[in-house]
């Protein structure tokens, strides 16, 4: 059976469960969400709250297919079709991340020694773009987001906390994801580069975007925001 | 074009091999689509060397098969085709990199000669072509071209890995197999060997399947990762959600046991 979602409907969690045994320390489990359920519609910000611990970023990942569910699904819209992450083949959710589905991660992780204009320029070309196209989209975004251009040439290790998460982010931003997933990607950006991303995602959303958003400043979230899901309430008493 | 890019191009069966009465591999079976790089990790003897042997046509399984997506034929059965065939199939289609340079390469003819050579045993004649092929991959792995014709002994380790790469991938091919390629070599040399088949890899759109001890090779170079443990698979899917949520007790132990810089 093919899963189907409603025409608008870019991103759907059904009975999701998520939980880690940790075989090496006695065997416990930990619980984080069970029976989860969640829309994220063409144009929509979800925010997702709750205090720390409530299993944001495992539902983020989960919904990344970064994390393996125990159960449920997640289905994403895919072009022409709808793709479960949780039953697809690998080569199918690489696919599904190459062109449908941007993750912005708390930390920078890249290949060690690539230089910062490549490793912005990589998610175009290998999608085909013209790579002198895309060297020029990729130095556009890191001039938004004031990453000096004496750096380009230079991988990111070195540099600082705030021009890692901003050369992060650009890696998804350079290109028009349908889906973005953001986990606290303004977390350690000062005011002006944190309007910068808060404009790029209001951009990416007004141009219907579908995403799903975790943001610890209260100002960003009433930028961007379109609804808001509360984990608190899913989390099971373990 | 036989068959689309979503159809397999090595189907493995119920792989299974015993050395006499000792385990090498059991029951493992997968799929490896066209440009799909497969990381298979473990610790030392737990079969994952036996399962890339059995299936890069080098060792015949004690049971199981091992089935090859051929531009013309479509799919064949590796182990069921004449050795004449399969010795033909693994110089045309297929790469093997090993562990030691010394298994793979010449040692006893020139760099250029490593790679050009390769290219007269699938049919090419012309001097002028194999010399300029035999340089532009010598290039390519970033080779020093004042040494083209020194002997590979005369290299360091990274060089001689570079040059059996070169050697590999003249011929074009769709399918590579690579025994820790990286290990035994200096980090920073590591690095940049690993940056050159990642691009190499990418560019090209080869198919790979890579064995190694080192997590980070595979977090770095494959798609899917399969964990291997006394022989069996124990764990088996996209290489980051095995690494960042990793299931099986062993999995989980390998995963926590990496050093922190």
């Amino acid at each position: 059976m093919t899963p189907t979602l409603d025409a608008d409907v870019m991103l759907r969690a059904e009975r999701l469960a998520k939980s880690f045994v940790l075989h090496n320390q006695g065997g416990v489990t930990i619980d984080v969400f069970d029976g989860l359920e969640l829309e994220v519609r063409r144009g929509e910000c979800l925010i997702l709250a709750g205090p720390s611990g409530a299993g944001k970023s495992s539902l983020l990942r989960s919904l990344y297919a970064n994390y393996k569910p125990q159960s449920g699904s997640v289905l994403v819209r895919h072009e022409d079709r709808v793709v479960d992450l949780c039953a697809a083949e690998p080569y199918e959710v690489l696919e599904v991340r190459r062109r449908t589905l941007g993750y912005v991660s708390q930390f920078l992780r890249v290949i060690p020694r690539v230089p910062t204009i490549d490793l912005v320029t990589e998610p175009l070309t290998t999608r085909g773009v013209d790579p002198s196209e895309a060297q020029e989209r990729a130095g556009t975004l890191l001039t938004r987001l004031r990453i000096p251009e004496a750096l380009w040439r230079l991988p990111p290790a070195t540099f600082s906390g705030g021009e890692q998460q901003r050369v992060n982010i650009a890696m998804t931003f350079v290109q028009d994801y349908p889906i973005l997933l953001l986990d606290e990607p303004t977390a350690s950006l000062d005011v002006d580069n944190r309007r910068t991303v808060t404009d790029l995602i209001t951009e990416a959303h007004e141009a219907g975007a579908a995403i799903v958003g975790i943001f610890h400043d209260a100002e960003v979230r009433a930028a961007v925001g379109t609804r808001s899901y509360d984990l608190s309430a899913k989390r099971q008493a373990a | 074009m036989t068959g689309s890019v979503r159809d397999p191009l090595l189907q493995v069966r119920d792989l299974t091999h015993h050395y006499g009465r000792q385990l090498g591999c059991r029951d493992v079976s997968f799929d490896l689509h066209p440009g799909e790089v497969l990381g298979i990790v473990g610790e030392s003897g737990s079969g994952k060397t036996t399962l890339l042997k059995c299936v890069s046509g080098q060792l015949q399984p004690t049971d199981g098969s091992v089935s090859y997506r051929t531009r013309d034929l479509g799919p064949v059965d590796v182990y069921g085709m004449s050795e004449a065939r399969r010795r033909l199939l693994m110089r045309t289609d297929w790469g093997i990199v090993y562990q030691n340079a010394r298994d793979g390469l010449r040692m006893k003819v020139s760099a250029g000669a490593n790679v050009g050579e390769r290219l007269m045993a699938i049919g090419d004649r012309h001097y002028g072509h194999i010399r300029s092929e035999a340089v532009d991959w010598l290039e390519r792995v970033e080779m020093d071209m004042g040494r083209i014709d020194d002997m590979p002994g005369t290299f360091s380790g990274g060089m001689q890995q570079r040059l059996q790469i070169a050697r590999n991938l003249v011929t074009k091919p769709r399918l590579v197999f690579m025994d820790e390629p990286t290990s035994g070599l200096d980090v920073s040399v590591q690095a940049r060997l690993l940056d050159l088949i990642r691009g190499l890899v990418r560019s090209l759109g080869i198919a790979c399947i890579v064995v190694t001890h080192d997590l980070g090779v595979v977090r770095l170079l494959s798609h899917r990762l399969m964990v291997m443990k006394g022989g069996q698979v124990v764990e088996h899917g996209l290489t980051d959600q095995v690494l960042d949520d990793p299931q099986h007790p062993y999995t989980q132990l390998l995963v926590s046991s990496i050093l922190p810089v």
